[in-house]
């Protein structure tokens, strides 16, 4: 079980970082699913729970987004801590463009506090993605800059400053890559800095193109970067052909091949072909040497990610290649 | 100017040389800079500093400069101000998310790293920028240290003397002193 905040502060098990089970899935070995929460634009818990409800029966732990796209939401702190009453295991993800240092730390301790033992460590896409242009970015830190950060404060018991915690959060921490987008050639680069600074896991962005990935994971498995951390690759149903393009086109950092898009384009039934190609996704990307598991990010589609998985059949096989 | 920073990205290698030089300088001025008073000193460097590295690197006086470990492309022009790289939002063509008719100042970063000498530099965790070193002599503080690091090391050697020689010391401090010598006591009187 996850500790949570009605248990004592206790240990990690040997081993372990942490008492997250999305890390005792992957120490073990198992093909790991985790899956993203659409946060609600309301205060009421029960929209959480409703949210989750669907995630869990598959997912080995659930994302909890941080005002992704620049757009407000419940918090991610908020949601996490919801999720660990619940019993839900959550990855609390942190993004620099709200924060500074001392909203962060402060948060990080708050969160593992709560039962939270998983992080995920972001930038953030920019203020003018989303739906308050106007809002001032704060990026203080870096992804990496704050992976290093909240390594420090688990295995060295101190804040930035050097003050001593007392007791320390255990947190398995994790980081984003985003595999199909340039600078192709320096992204594996990227990602040995990430692992350097801390990170124990990677979500990568949504992956829709196969031979691009193939490509990163070929130079991450020569660098033996896949030897040092696990990596979920990001998935997940498009609605439409016309969703497909807007996505290319308007959030930041997603790329779709026009195959793809042409593919929704002559389906009777869009909705069931972008599933039907987010399984297949699935099923080859647990065919590339070096990947750990999947993350699935179905967007406004949570009730698909159970049959999702079920149709790959991933969990039938749950085994780490 | 967009177009000397990327001049500058493109003769990477030249000005990591330049860096170095100017660097070796100001280190070699350091017992004059100190005559005089690093603090008397910090206004009118800072000035002059931020004239040269605002017309080559568009460079923004975080004071704490890091051309050398980011391939020359300063990283305050990173419109997220990344320190390590960039981020996921990178446009096709390597354009910058926020900025679409820039290129990205990571991609850039790489690209003149991969000129330069000690360009693996851009592999190692950077912290974030202290925001109240803002407008203070980046120049000023690395030579500085570095100065303060050389003298450090003499002093070390000197220490290593006392240590060996603990009797001595105890009994006829003089001749295994600790102190720094002032220059006169070490040339001699001539």
């Amino acid at each position: 079980m996850e500790h949570n905040s009605s248990q004592p502060y206790a240990p990690p098990p040997e081993g372990h970082v942490s008492h997250s089970r999305l890390e005792r899935v992957l120490r073990s070995g198992r093909f790991a699913i985790t899956a993203e929460l659409n946060p609600p634009d309301s205060a009421d818990p029960a929209d959480v729970f409703d949210a989750a409800q669907p995630l869990g029966e598959v997912a080995d732990a659930i994302n909890a987004t941080d005002a992704s796209g620049a757009n407000c939401h419940m918090s991610s702190i908020g949601i996490s801590a919801l999720l660990t009453r619940a019993g839900y295991s959550p990855v609390y993800q942190i993004s620099c463009r709200d924060r500074n240092r001392i909203a962060i730390q402060g948060d990080v301790l708050g969160a593992a506090a709560m039962g939270v033992s998983n992080v995920l460590c972001l930038t953030g896409d920019g203020t003018g993605a989303g739906d308050q242009p106007g809002a001032k970015p704060v990026f203080d830190f870096d992804s990496i800059s704050l992976l290093r950060t909240i390594k420090t404060m688990r295995d060295e018991g101190r804040f930035l400053s050097g003050r001593k915690i007392t007791k320390p959060p255990h947190l398995f921490l994790g980081a984003a890559e985003n595999p199909c987008i340039p600078p192709y050639d320096w992204r594996p680069q990227r990602l040995a800095k990430k692992i350097e600074a801390g990170a124990e896991f990677i979500q990568t962005n949504y992956i829709y193109d196969i031979p691009l990935f193939e490509r990163f994971m070929e130079r991450v498995r020569d660098l033996g970067l896949d030897q040092k951390v696990y990596i979920l690759a990001g998935v997940g149903p498009l609605a439409s052909a016309r969703a497909a393009r807007w996505m290319r086109s308007n959030v930041p950092g997603i790329q779709i091949p026009d195959s793809l898009i042409e593919r929704m384009e002559r389906a009777e039934k869009p909705g069931q072909e972008g599933k039907k190609i987010c399984v297949e996704l699935i099923q080859k990307i647990r065919d590339i040497a070096g990947v750990s598991g999947v993350h699935v990010m179905a967007y406004r589609k949570e009730h698909l990610v159970s049959e999702i998985i079920q149709d790959s059949g991933v969990l039938a096989t749950r085994k780490r290649r | 100017m967009y177009r000397i920073r990327l001049f500058a990205i493109r003769h990477s290698r030249s000005f990591e040389w330049i860096y170095k030089r100017v660097e070796q300088v100001m280190v070699a001025l350091d017992p004059l800079l100190n005559k005089i008073g690093y603090d008397r000193v910090e206004r009118p460097i800072a000035v002059v500093e931020k004239g040269v590295k605002s017309l080559l690197f568009d460079c923004q006086m975080c004071g704490q400069c890091v051309l050398s470990s980011t391939g020359m492309s300063c990283p305050m022009n990173c419109p997220k101000q990344l320190r390590n790289g960039p981020c996921g939002g990178v446009r096709p063509g390597e354009f910058c998310e926020v900025k679409p008719e820039m290129k990205c100042v990571w991609a850039l970063a790489w690209d003149g790293a991969s000129r330069m000498k000690h360009g693996d530099q851009i592999a190692s965790v950077l912290p974030p920028v202290e925001r109240n070193l803002q407008g203070s002599s980046s120049w000023l503080r690395v030579s500085r240290e570095k100065a303060a690091q050389l003298r450090a090391a003499r002093e070390k050697r000197r220490t290593a003397i006392a240590e060996a020689f603990p009797d001595a010391r105890r009994n006829e401090p003089s001749t295994a002193p600790l102190a720094e010598e002032p220059e006169r006591a070490q040339t001699g009187e001539k």
